[in-house]
């Protein structure tokens, strides 16, 4: 998948879980972005691409997820 | 809404929760609801969602949350907080991950059952504190563990996780049935519908101290608010049954009543003969079975006069096999039970009838019907008729509905009204609330939409304090005549103060609306006012979606309006004449401590 492709299915993503179809997602954007985005919903958001994607994210694999480039990068290591 | 029927779609619901809220704040007449959380895990998207599904019931909730895994905390040692947020409700969040003080292979039998004991009264103490504030509180049992240390004989030896669970699972519910108040949410079969492997997630457990996995929590919160929508009064009161290829396969107009399959000899036979079952356990709780289907009457009725139909004809207390368009049936069925349309869940196993009757009467719920073995899941899981008890008036409702139905052929005979209601040698059984019937008042008051003046709800608990607060007037009154016993079927509660009663709420069951019995009720009203020296009545019509039957109900009982609100509220004031003549002369009145000296 090319990096803008999986850009804009992560956004989409964003764009639902948060109800704002206005939302505009980088590979910088971080939790101190978006105002709903806590902890909570960090959860949502990893299950949502959880499925969205076809991968399974271990507790390792999310524990030191600093910003969207963090999980961009990290579904395409388990995509292969 | 759609999304938040079954089957459900939990991870649309996840992830569209603020869509869908947003959408469902935008109704009208939703009620507010105080409900309080204690959790023993994350409670997080439990809370979320858990709002989308009473949203989606018209109940909008404030919620209370209590800290992380302090329910325990919360509830037996609270601070007043919670007994200052006057919660109408209590869920307590608790899961298997909260049974402490769990059995070891190594313990002997004996300080196992000690270990059993002492947590058993750890959880006892804690029901008992949260019955204490006086609403109705939802308890989660236990679901099975993830694992199982001695495999199968987990389930078998006092020491076993497996079997510690279950026992209490029994505790509680043997609890709950000698504790009013208390409504066990049963998560150890949700955990079990759902599959353990799925319900359990080790991840987010460990990382987020979910006691299951989010996909589980939709189905987990629909549980939650089926609960506190039965205990609203928001259930559906009827089935309307298609018949052929619906109770019965094939269509009994072109097979015969022999050729319809029913009974034990085939598979779709099979299926159809455990519907109408279930059906007619249905109608044991209360549930108000009608046929709507396309047929001539009489040959419909040769399919339940066979041996092995379970439903019989006289089961239904609506018929209408005919050719009319199946909206109208509806319809008018509704209005011959004095209910509403949207009281009713609707089976056919033709997607064009169930299209037109969503179209025509979208307050309807509509099961998609798929194959006939599956018709009885869709309307076991649709959730429309939750109990959270059974009362003797729920065993008896459908013979009271066919009871009147013999009152109307009655009706036809007589001329003039009055001669009617005379003819029907009316009794009411009059007396303040007492605690016998506190039950079945409180589930009269929540669940009377239509002759409700006010449409104010109480809990068992308010409706107990305004039984024992002086400064109040309670009454209710069952009404039988010559046809049956109707049972309670009206209640008011009356707020004194000086010489003047506030009429806070006044509700009549639709079962006996035209029979007097409002003007019985108010005569004995009148008497108890001037007994006291009350010499001033009021009340209000708050107006609702539902009420209108009675927008001019004050005036025709002789009080005059004092005022009307911009919302519509209508403010009344009766004062009593020395020369008061009592308004109902067709029904002779007892009073209900007279009965029981």
């Amino acid at each position: 998948m090319e990096q803008h492709e999986l850009m804009e299915q992560i956004q989409a993503i964003f764009r639902e879980n948060f109800d704002d179809d206005s939302l505009v997602i980088t590979r910088q954007t971080t939790a101190e972005d978006i105002e709903d985005w806590d902890s909570l919903e960090q959860i949502n958001l990893l299950t949502a691409m959880e499925k969205q994607f076809g991968v399974k994210f271990t507790l390792d694999d999310v524990r030191d997820l600093e910003n969207v480039g963090d999980m961009a990068d990290l579904i395409v290591r388990l995509k292969g | 809404m759609q999304a938040l029927e079954y089957p459900l779609d939990a991870s649309a619901i996840l992830q569209r929760k603020r869509r869908i809220r947003r959408e469902l704040l935008q109704q009208d007449g939703l009620i507010d609801k105080k409900i309080a959380i204690v959790g023993g895990s994350t409670v997080g998207e439990v809370k979320n969602i858990l709002e989308l599904f009473l949203l989606d019931a018209g109940i909008r909730p404030t919620f209370w949350e209590g800290g992380y895994g302090l329910y325990y905390e919360n509830l037996v040692y609270d601070d007043g907080t919670l007994r200052s947020f006057g919660p109408d409700f209590i869920y307590i969040h608790t899961t298997g991950r909260n049974l402490c003080g769990l059995p070891e292979p190594a313990d002997s039998p004996a300080a196992a059952e000690e270990k059993f004991a002492a947590e058993a009264a750890r959880w006892q103490a804690l029901w008992q504190a949260a019955l204490a504030f006086g609403c109705p509180v939802i308890q989660n049992n236990f679901e099975d563990p993830d694992v199982r240390l001695m495999g199968n004989l987990d389930g078998t030896d006092v020491r076993g996780r497996v079997r510690f669970g279950r026992r209490m699972n029994e505790q509680l519910a043997a609890f709950a049935q000698s504790h009013k108040g208390l409504y066990v949410n049963d998560i150890c079969w949700l955990a079990a519908l759902q599959g353990l492997d799925r319900w359990h997630s080790p991840q987010m457990w460990y990382a987020y101290h979910y006691a299951m996995a989010l996909e589980c929590v939709p189905a987990l919160c629909r549980s939650v608010a089926a609960i506190i929508k039965s205990l609203l009064g928001k259930n559906r009161k009827a089935v309307a049954c298609d018949l052929d290829n619906t109770l019965w396969g094939g269509v009994i107009g072109d097979d015969g009543p022999e050729g319809i399959q029913l009974g034990q000899e085939s598979p779709a036979g099979r299926a159809h003969t455990d519907l109408q079952l279930y059906l007619k356990q249905l109608s044991q709780m209360g549930v108000l079975l009608c046929v709507c289907s396309k047929n001539e009457e009489a040959i419909a009725k040769e399919g339940f006069a066979r041996a092995d139909s379970p439903l019989k004809a006289d089961d239904f207390v609506a018929f209408k096999a005919n050719w009319q368009p199946k909206p109208q049936n509806i319809a008018d069925m509704a209005q011959e039970l004095n209910i509403l349309p949207d009281a009713f869940v609707f089976l056919d196993d033709n997607p064009a009838e169930r299209e037109l009757v969503h179209r025509e009467l979208p307050g309807v719920a509509v099961p998609e019907l798929e194959a006939p073995e599956t018709f009885l899941r869709a309307l076991d899981r649709g959730g429309w008729f939750e109990a959270t008890a059974l009362s003797e008036d729920d065993r008896r409702r459908s013979e009271m509905y066919r009871q009147n139905a013999r009152r109307a052929q009655a009706q036809a005979s007589f001329g003039n009204y009055q001669d009617y209601l005379k003819s029907l040698e009316m009794t009411a059984r009059m007396g303040p609330f007492d605690e016998e019937h506190l039950e079945r008042i409180t589930q009269l008051i929540n669940k009377t939409n239509q002759f409700n003046l006010t449409t104010r709800r109480y809990t068992a608990g308010e409706v107990a304090a305004c039984a024992a607060d002086p400064a109040c007037l309670t009454l209710y009154a069952g009404l039988s005549d010559k046809f049956g016993d109707n049972g309670i079927t009206t209640a008011l509660i009356a707020q004194t103060a000086g010489e003047t009663a506030d009429i806070r709420l006044w509700v009549m069951s639709c079962r006996v609306f035209k029979r007097d019995l409002e003007k019985a009720l108010f005569d004995r009203l009148v008497a108890l006012c001037l007994a006291r020296g009350v010499r001033r009545i009021t009340g209000c019509y708050i107006p609702t979606a539902k009420n209108l039957f009675v927008k001019d109900f004050y005036a025709t009982i002789g009080f005059v309006m004092t005022g009307e609100d911009a919302d519509g509220t209508r403010h009344y004031a009766f004062d009593i004449p020395g020369d008061y003549r009592p308004l109902c002369g067709v029904i002779h009145v007892e009073d209900t401590r007279d009965a029981q000296a």
